[in-house]
């Protein structure tokens, strides 16, 4: 069968599943809407969590990065996993036994402000947008490379499913879908990888392919490091970046995922503290497959790209070649005129440009795989785009409908806030869809930068709450603005005021725009304890809830106001 | 009152204790074996991988997923013998 049929097929078949599933899960209260009633069993969560945390830029992109980049793409493997370290010791378990909603909730509470709630609500809103846009972005990129429909139809496409299963279901309904989108899209990373691996060292476990030797029997990551010396480039297992800025980076994308709302409030929908912890557990297990695959797939592809194409004749290019020309993802232009292809480091004397995203999407075609594997991939892309999109969807519709509504009308009927909820869902679907067809030239910058701002806004406030009783309001609201607002100032600076100064020569102590987040966090913890010593201390009811929070027992199901 | 009861102070205690323990463990092997350590460490070759690049792109995240799991049964271990464990 043709490649576009078995996409067809295979992506069709995917939607139905998660249709059926959000049909048949559809919430019915304000708590299934919010947390899934509570009753969501660890290992459910931790699938549920893992599909939800690694989005499109995790499936199509990461690899690629690392493929281009050798050791300086382990910020993002260390990064985006080591958070969760963060997030089961230091944050789910209390949270869980907190017991209510939304991270504003929290902050809220437990800074008994409605100040410092909506300041985290804002929070909340700004980074789940910046992000969310992204995500249908890429469901329509997908749709125009695999169903040959125009990037439009994509996107309205990926809002209808979305908005379909969000929508009705709540977080019930998207628990349950995001359970298959993780199979679907672990599945659909994991076959390539297996293929090639096998074809490239004869082991089938990509992770251990990695450390293998290739047909001339020399170590792959060896080769690829003369390799890539010789055509200018730098070594692949050498590090570029300065040292303190790779230091930065990977903490601030650590401290970052472990603030991203919609990750934490995953932790809310299981029914005990012990839950959360082990939940968070199952988590980090699903994500390591596809995170410790990914820098096989990265070395595989830039290895296999470089092999089938440098020095080869420009008329005699394997096919793959000619498919992703047409989407612009790939450009070949015979500078010399000698007929062949030369990739070189040097920008002016190179004749080969590849998109990040071949490395993962162009991998079954690389590797000559069967039609339906391509098809595959196709499918599970989209899983790991629309499952992200649906959890930050539900962020922002609980932040409008029970953050901003419930607080300044609190006799509010359960049934009326359900209603806000879903209109709020659907109309955030649509704003992200206008994004996702018209993006803002900074998206893609921005998602990066969210992870800075929920750096150095949420986690340490949070942190806060639960280990020191003698934080209050004043600290609390100090800190998240001073962190934010040092955070913004220096990304808008250095990205849009004057991107021509961005280098590492101008940054502060060689931390680029990425890596600033960290510095926003440490100010924000100095800020607020700074603060909080000069003013009064919490309320007694506030300080027993902080000692409540932090013993297991009676944990119930997430409590109403 | 929670914060006056002795008992809950020491499993706060040692709660703490623990999770300083692991989070010790956590920074050394990122950012110490992947980060500020890489280049010594790559020197030592094991297999095709240099110890250093190792750590930070797979070591690491396998470390990750141990240590969360110990602090789950150190946990379960610790609320069941100061009895605050849940049904």
């Amino acid at each position: 069968m043709e490649i576009l049929t078995w996409t067809y097929i295979l992506v069709g078949l995917s939607f139905a599943l998660y249709i059926g599933i959000a049909i048949y899960t559809r919430a019915g209260s304000t708590k299934e809407f919010y947390t899934a009633g509570g009753g969501v069993s660890p290992l459910a969560n931790g699938m549920a969590t893992a599909a939800d945390w690694m989005s499109a830029a995790s499936f199509i992109s990461m690899a690629g990065i690392i493929s281009f980049s050798g050791y300086d793409g382990s910020v993002y493997l260390m990064g985006w996993t080591g958070g969760y370290v963060l997030l089961a010791l230091l944050l789910a378990p209390y949270l869980r036994k907190f017991g209510k909603f939304t991270v504003p909730d929290f902050v809220g509470d437990r800074y008994y402000s409605n100040k410092a709630r909506v300041v985290a609500v804002i929070c909340a809103l700004f980074i789940s947008f910046t992000y969310v846009a992204g995500q249908m972005r890429g469901v329509g990129i997908v749709f125009s490379r695999y169903l040959e429909v125009p990037i439009e139809w994509g996107v309205v496409i990926g809002m209808c499913i979305v908005f379909f299963y969000a929508v009705l279901g709540g977080m019930k309904g998207i628990t349950y879908t995001q359970v298959a989108q993780y199979c679907v899209l672990i599945f659909a990373f994991m076959v390539p990888a297996i293929f090639v691996s096998m074809q490239l060292t004869g082991n089938p476990i990509p992770q251990l392919g990695l450390g293998s030797t290739v047909a001339d029997g020399t170590y792959l990551l060896d080769k690829l490091d003369g390799v890539l010396t010789e055509l200018g480039f730098a070594a692949y297992t050498e590090g570029r970046k300065g040292m303190v800025d790779i230091f930065m980076i990977t903490l601030a994308l650590m401290v970052g995922t472990a603030g991203l709302p919609h990750v934490i409030v995953r932790f809310f929908t299981v029914p005990r503290v012990k839950d959360a912890r082990l939940s968070a557990g199952y988590a980090l297990v699903f994500i390591m497959i596809l995170y410790t695959t990914a820098p096989a797939v990265a070395a595989f592809g830039i290895y296999n790209a470089i092999e089938s194409v440098n020095e080869k004749p420009v008329e005699n290019l394997p096919t793959w070649v000619g498919t992703w020309q047409k989407t612009n993802l790939i450009t070949v232009d015979d500078k010399n005129g000698d007929g062949l292809v030369q990739y070189r480091a040097d920008k002016t004397v190179n004749e080969l440009t590849i998109d990040k995203d071949i490395m993962v999407l162009a991998s079954p075609e690389i590797a000559k795989l069967p039609n339906w594997v391509v098809g595959l991939v196709a499918a599970g892309a989209m899983a790991a785009a629309l499952s992200t999109a649906a959890g930050l969807l539900l962020v922002i519709s609980t932040s409008v409908s029970r953050d901003l509504f419930r607080t300044f009308n609190p006799n509010m009927s359960e049934k009326k806030e359900l209603r806000i909820a879903r209109i709020a869902a659907a109309g955030a679907v649509v704003i992200a869809g206008y994004f996702g067809i018209n993006p803002p030239g900074f998206v893609a910058e921005v998602v990066a930068f969210a992870f800075g701002l929920a750096a150095a806004s949420f986690f340490p406030v949070i942190i806060m709450g639960i280990f020191s009783s003698r934080i209050n309001k004043e600290g609390a609201i100090a800190g998240m603005i001073s962190g934010l607002v040092f955070t913004l100032s220096y990304i808008i600076f250095f990205k849009f005021i004057s991107p021509e100064l961005n280098s590492a020569d101008n940054w502060w102590f060689g931390i680029s725009p990425e890596g600033i987040g960290s510095v926003g966090m440490f100010l924000n913890f100095i800020v607020c304890v700074a603060v909080s010593k000069m003013t009064p201390a919490p309320p007694q009811d506030v300080q027993d809830m902080i000692q409540e929070i932090r013993v297991p027992r009676g944990a119930g199901a997430a409590q109403e106001h | 009152m929670p914060n006056q009861d002795p008992k809950m102070k020491a499993y706060w205690k040692k709660n703490l204790q623990t999770l300083f323990v692991l989070l010790i463990i956590w920074f050394t092997v990122s950012f110490g074996f992947g980060i500020l350590l890489v280049e010594p460490l790559n020197t030592i070759q094991i297999g095709g991988y240099k110890l250093g690049f190792w750590f930070a792109q797979q070591g690491s995240i396998f470390a990750f997923v141990i240590l969360i799991f110990i602090y789950v049964v150190r946990m379960n271990k610790l609320d069941k013998e100061f009895d605050v464990n849940e049904d």
